[in-house]
């Protein structure tokens, strides 16, 4: 048995006892302050909601880690572009195109979008300090921004494509009451699992994803070995253009597609560093632990220091996680030589 | 043929190690420091004092703290807007509970308790690099606007949660708060302040701190087998870069806008500042004032040129235009000069020292 | 050349642009009002129709009555993003333009009211915060150029309670509240009227914060919906954070009907994204809805001359109601100092003479083509709030419509509050307040 196996093992094992353990803290602490409410029932609903909101973050993290995985860039423009394919997509809706059209017509929106990219932004900027072209994707997102007004204006606008929302009630049996579960929220993580097989498939058995993963390896073996950087960049933009435009149906149909999508990138940062910059695994993983960490602490222990911590604790938690491996969870581990 | 070198001679160390070694930088810089002092509250209407070179000196002083962390030191923040806050309320809970206590010294002390609360959250920095340092600066972004939001103590109980800055003197009869402060006294008072802080700031980087904080920069495992504490270097380039950002912010409150909330340091104030650093110049004093002049003044010098040119556009297209004009220059800007205006202007002399001979 | 191209494009773009311009040039004798718009950002679904009600009652005035007793408006729109930095600047760049310079500001914006109290009393330049900024300014002897009517966040609080108790069949004895708010200074305005309230009636009140913007509230529903479960839930929401609560509530299955915002979580933008979810939400709102007022009809007529300068589609809308309402309580403050200034441009000092005698009688209501879009106010010196009502209205799915009569809070407990209030910021500013006898 391998170590990677083994290992993997042993968390399957011990995540189950870690969560039961915190569980019984809150139990004891809810014991003895009546200003705690616990019931396990509760906190299991709780802990699945949580974790299917942390689905959702995965997807917006999942285009920040494609992008900086295969050009080294971190893409601050992940918030707008989902933005932005979100605001294309329901246009076209609203010109007439059923969704399914209009989400194809968008995907090709998006691809020129990253040729454009590459060839005015990326291309001049080879070689720079990461930091160099960390700013570059800013002025992309506000150029973004305004872009996406400009087109589609700035009303907000709904987007529905025939998710089911009504809420659900499972394992009647077992807690009393039953434990609530959204089906919108089911449905957005299958269809977030369903994104990460695919792009682990792509990844892993198709030639450019073979061509993809030489790139993040190395520039410049890949470079000599006759892969073409310029298509692998044009290609992995227009990857995380689509994941984007996944991102924004599911944000955008939660919230309605408007301004305030971009800022949900903000809440796909803590679950890219708890994960790991460079590690699509740990997009996911980080993201079920930050959204159930969150979920947890604002409704079991926020009612105690006066709520609204979940911004910040999805950071501190993320922050602990830090402190164990300087490199998140799954990134690669940082070798430094004089 | 104007700004050269040739002839001017340095007979002892002191000369050699001026801070403005060339005789033409120190001409300009006294005529540049006539006009600010002089020109300028003579000339501008109370319209641009107040809303381009008050904030402009603001964030100036905001953008040296964070070029000393992230320019000099190599660590890069997100949590400016944090400390900005720190130093906001320090100063108002210190300015309410002792009114007799000096201006100046409440924006110190309030610089020297954002110092304080830097170093706590520059602690994590000792094991955690690069951008993932991003998150230890993010925590404590989230975490301080928190905490002034949360907790009515740091606003007096105001059933709001915003606190306005009493009015103070800076000498009596000279109000540099509150409503009645004039906006010549204002600036008159900040561009001394802020040019005394920046003197100040090129002296450290200067020295030998300044050197250990490059060095930790550059390459810290380096740095570290040549003999220097990383924990000391960058605690204290922590400290410092606080103190700076932390005096920014209490100015921001008292002399800017005059009430402020938690939520005006936002996140999105954080990446302003480090806007303007990275525009401006990372490690570069003169930078962190170039980067701020362009961040305050571009947006709204895009959204005034419209009417200036007596184009008629409505306001919608003006900002969206705003938007996309900011993204691009920022993007040509970093093509054009990946290392900043500083080094743009750095260049600029390097072609005037020949001018106007081609060697 | 990549840039070059681009700016030549933005170039075409603005000159075509520039021929459906919405700003007036501004002359000599005209009455200037600056207008801090937000069209672009965040929360621009409410800052367009704002603006638009703006725009539409002072062309109107200008077209149909020729200006107010002939004086004409002259007015600039200046985008503030909703920023708090961009709104003082946008204040400094209009307060001097125009023949007396700025009359009014209206900033639709808590923040900014707050960043500009200080700067306009000292310009002497009214603030008209119609339903928002600082509740404590009613009390005009501490804020001589702050205006709030018609009604302030606390006495909103104070009728959301009357309707849950008059709908609660008359007594709130044992019942849960819980208040889902914004968490800034906006949205704890409310809390401290609620806490005294819950004391009065008996109800237990718990409050919820929800961190700016508001995208993330599973945690809060969960903990309202399936812990907490209780009688009313009310909100001080703006922006995102509405359509995401209403979403959120659905999804515990919250009956929407219990489900009470405030007028800033009550317009069209806050529910059209919650789809199906938001029928039977209510909000309360300060402004009649709809397009029966006769005004409406010179509004189409101006439309169909081709002279309007809204958006058709958000001419009825809450926010663009709400705008001609504010717009018309400065025409009519305006009218009321020309009546003792004389016929000319006024400045601020004068206008704000006129606010504190302007009393909105029903049958101003009715001559000006306005019935049932607003109720009577009277300003006086020291108070001004002037005594306005809010009105319960109900989303059908396509449509707001109100549910009852316009409630009038009960302010001889609000006002001692906004005093006390009021004097603890004039001890903290070293102001002395005016006497008003």
């Amino acid at each position: 048995m391998n170590p990677t196996t083994l290992r993997f093992g042993i968390w399957m094992l011990a995540t189950p006892l870690l969560i039961a353990t915190i569980g019984l803290g809150f139990q004891g602490l809810a014991a003895v302050n009546s200003a705690m409410f616990f019931t396990w029932g509760y906190f299991v609903e709780v802990l699945i909601a949580g974790l299917l909101q942390g689905v959702l973050y995965s997807l917006v993290a999942l285009g920040f880690v494609l992008i900086f995985k295969a050009s080294g860039v971190f893409n601050f423009a992940q918030g707008s572009m989902v933005l932005f394919a979100a605001l294309t997509l329901v246009g076209f809706i609203e010109m007439g195109l059923h969704w399914t059209l209009a989400f194809v017509v968008t995907a090709g929106v998006m691809v020129l979008l990253a040729m454009v990219i590459e060839k005015v932004v990326l291309r001049p900027l080879v070689n720079q300090p990461h930091i160099i072209l960390f700013m570059a994707t800013i002025g992309i997102f506000y150029f973004l921004d305004g872009f996406g007004q400009t087109l589609w204006g700035s009303d907000v606008k709904l987007l529905d494509i025939g998710i089911p929302k009504d809420p659900r009630f499972i394992l009647e049996g077992i807690f009393e009451g039953g434990i609530l579960v959204n089906s919108f929220d089911l449905v957005a993580a299958l269809v977030g699992a369903a994104l990460v097989a695919v792009l682990a498939l792509f990844f892993q058995y198709t030639r450019v994803g073979r061509a993809l993963r030489a790139v993040a390896d190395d520039h410049q073996a890949a470079l000599s070995v006759g892969i073409p950087l310029k298509t692998i960049w044009v290609i992995v933009w227009s990857v995380a253009g689509i994941v984007a435009l996944v991102a924004g149906i599911m944000w955008g149909s939660k919230a309605g597609v408007q301004f305030s999508l971009a800022l949900i990138a903000f809440k796909a940062l803590p679950v890219l560093i708890l994960g790991g910059f460079t590690s699509i695994p740990g997009a996911i993983v980080g993201g079920l632990i930050i959204g159930a960490g969150e979920q947890v602490a604002e409704v079991f222990v926020g009612p105690l220091v006066g709520g609204a911590i979940q911004d910040w604790f999805a950071y501190m938690l993320a922050l602990v996680f830090l402190l164990f491996r300087p490199q998140g969870l799954f990134g690669e581990r940082i070798i430094e030589r004089i | 043929m104007l700004y050269r070198e040739a002839g001017q001679f340095k007979t002892s160390y002191s000369a050699d190690q001026s801070i403005f070694p060339i005789r033409q930088d120190r001409i300009a810089l006294v005529l540049f420091g006539l006009v600010a002092v002089l020109a300028v509250p003579a000339l501008a209407s109370n319209y641009f004092l107040e809303t381009i070179f008050v904030p402009f000196l603001v964030f100036a002083m905001a953008a040296i703290g964070l070029n000393i962390l992230t320019g000099y030191c190599g660590q890069l923040s997100l949590g400016t807007g944090g400390f900005m806050a720190c130093g906001a309320f320090f100063s108002y809970k210190l300015a309410i509970a002792f009114p007799d206590l000096h201006i100046i010294v409440v924006f110190l002390l309030a610089g020297f308790g954002t110092a304080a609360v830097g170093v706590l959250f520059g602690v994590p920095s000792l094991r955690i690099k690069g951008f993932y340092l991003a998150v230890a600066t993010l925590a404590a972004q989230f975490f301080l606007v928190w905490v002034f939001n949360k907790f009515g103590w740091w606003t007096n109980y105001s059933p709001s949660g915003v606190i306005s800055a009493p009015p103070r003197e800076i000498f009596p009869g000279f109000a540099v708060t509150g409503a009645q402060a004039d906006p010549i006294t204002k600036y008159l008072f900040l561009l001394a302040f802020v040019a005394l802080l920046a003197l100040m700031a090129k002296n450290l980087v200067r020295s030998s701190i300044g050197r250990s904080w490059m060095a930790i920069r550059d390459m810290d495992i380096a740095a570290e087998i040549i003999g220097i504490r990383p924990l000391w270097a960058k605690l204290s380039a922590f400290a410092v870069s606080s103190f700076y950002i932390g005096i920014a912010g209490a100015l921001w409150a008292f002399v800017y806008t005059g009430s402020v909330e938690a939520l005006a340091f936002q996140i999105d104030r954080s990446f302003q500042v480090l806007f303007m650093v990275i525009i401006g110049g990372l490690g570069s004093i003169l930078g962190s004032f170039l980067g701020a002049a362009f961040i305050v003044l571009l947006p709204i010098l895009l959204n005034n040129a419209p009417g200036l040119l007596g184009l008629r556009i409505s306001v919608e297209l003006i900002s969206h235009l705003e938007f996309m004009i900011f993204g691009g220059l920022i993007i040509f800007f970093l093509i054009v000069e990946p290392h900043g205006l500083a080094r743009l202007w750095q260049i600029g002399k390097e072609k005037l020292r020949l001018w106007p001979f081609p060697y | 050349m990549m840039f070059r191209k681009l700016g030549l494009a933005a170039v075409a773009a603005a000159t075509l642009a520039g021929s459906v311009a919405a700003t007036a040039p501004v002359a000599a004798q005209e009455q200037f009002v600056p207008l801090l718009v937000y069209r672009t950002g965040p929360y621009a679904p409410n800052g367009i129709p704002l603006a638009d009600g703006f725009n539409d009652y002072m062309q109107l005035v200008n077209l149909r009555d020729g200006g107010i007793d002939g004086m004409k408006y002259a007015w600039e729109e200046c985008e503030t993003q909703y920023n708090n930095d961009r709104g003082v600047e946008c204040y400094e760049r209009l307060k001097g333009k125009g023949a007396t310079g700025a009359s009014i500001v209206n900033p639709y914006s808590t923040g900014i009211t707050y960043a500009l109290i200080e700067r306009a009393t000292n310009d002497k330049v009214p603030v008209l915060s119609m339903g928002y900024g600082r509740a404590d300014a009613s009390d005009g002897t501490v804020f001589p150029y702050v205006f709030t009517m018609p009604i302030t966040y606390w006495a909103g609080a104070d009728v959301m309670v009357q309707y849950a108790k008059k709908e609660s069949g008359g007594s709130l004895e044992g019942k849960k509240i819980a208040l889902v708010y914004h968490d800034s200074a906006y949205g704890k305005e409310p809390i401290a009227t609620l806490e005294r309230l819950s004391k009065e009636e008996g109800f237990q009140f718990s409050s919820y914060p929800v961190a700016h913007p508001g995208l993330e509230q599973k945690a809060t529903w969960l903990q309202i919906g399936r812990q907490l479960r209780p009688d009313w839930v009310f909100m001080w929401g703006w922006g995102v954070m509405n359509s995401t609560a209403i979403k959120e509530a659905a999804s515990v299955g919250f009956p929407m009907e219990k489900f009470i915002g405030i007028w800033w979580s009550g317009a069209e933008a806050d529910v059209t994204p919650a789809g199906d979810s938001a029928k039977g939400y209510k909000s309360l709102n300060i402004t009649g809805v709809g397009t029966e007022a006769p005004i409406f009809r010179d509004i189409e007529k101006m439309h169909a001359d081709g002279k309007g300068l809204a958006d058709k589609a958000n001419i009825g809308t809450v926010l663009y109601n709400r705008a001609l309402v504010n717009a018309f309580y400065y025409t009519e403050a305006i009218r009321v100092a020309q009546g003792e200034f004389g016929t000319k441009p006024l400045t601020g000092e004068q206008i704000q003479w006129g606010f504190e005698r302007l009393d909105v009688t029903q049958e101003m209501i009715d001559n000006a083509g306005m019935t049932g879009l607003l109720s009577p106010v009277k300003i006086t010196c020291a108070d001004h709030e002037g005594g306005g009502s809010a009105v319960v209205q109900q989303w059908d799915g396509s449509k707001w419509s109100a549910i009852t009569d316009f409630i009038a809070p009960r302010r001889d407990a609000l006002r001692p509050a906004y005093e006390e209030s009021a004097a603890q910021y004039a001890k903290e500013k070293g102001l002395t307040p005016r006497s008003c006898n």
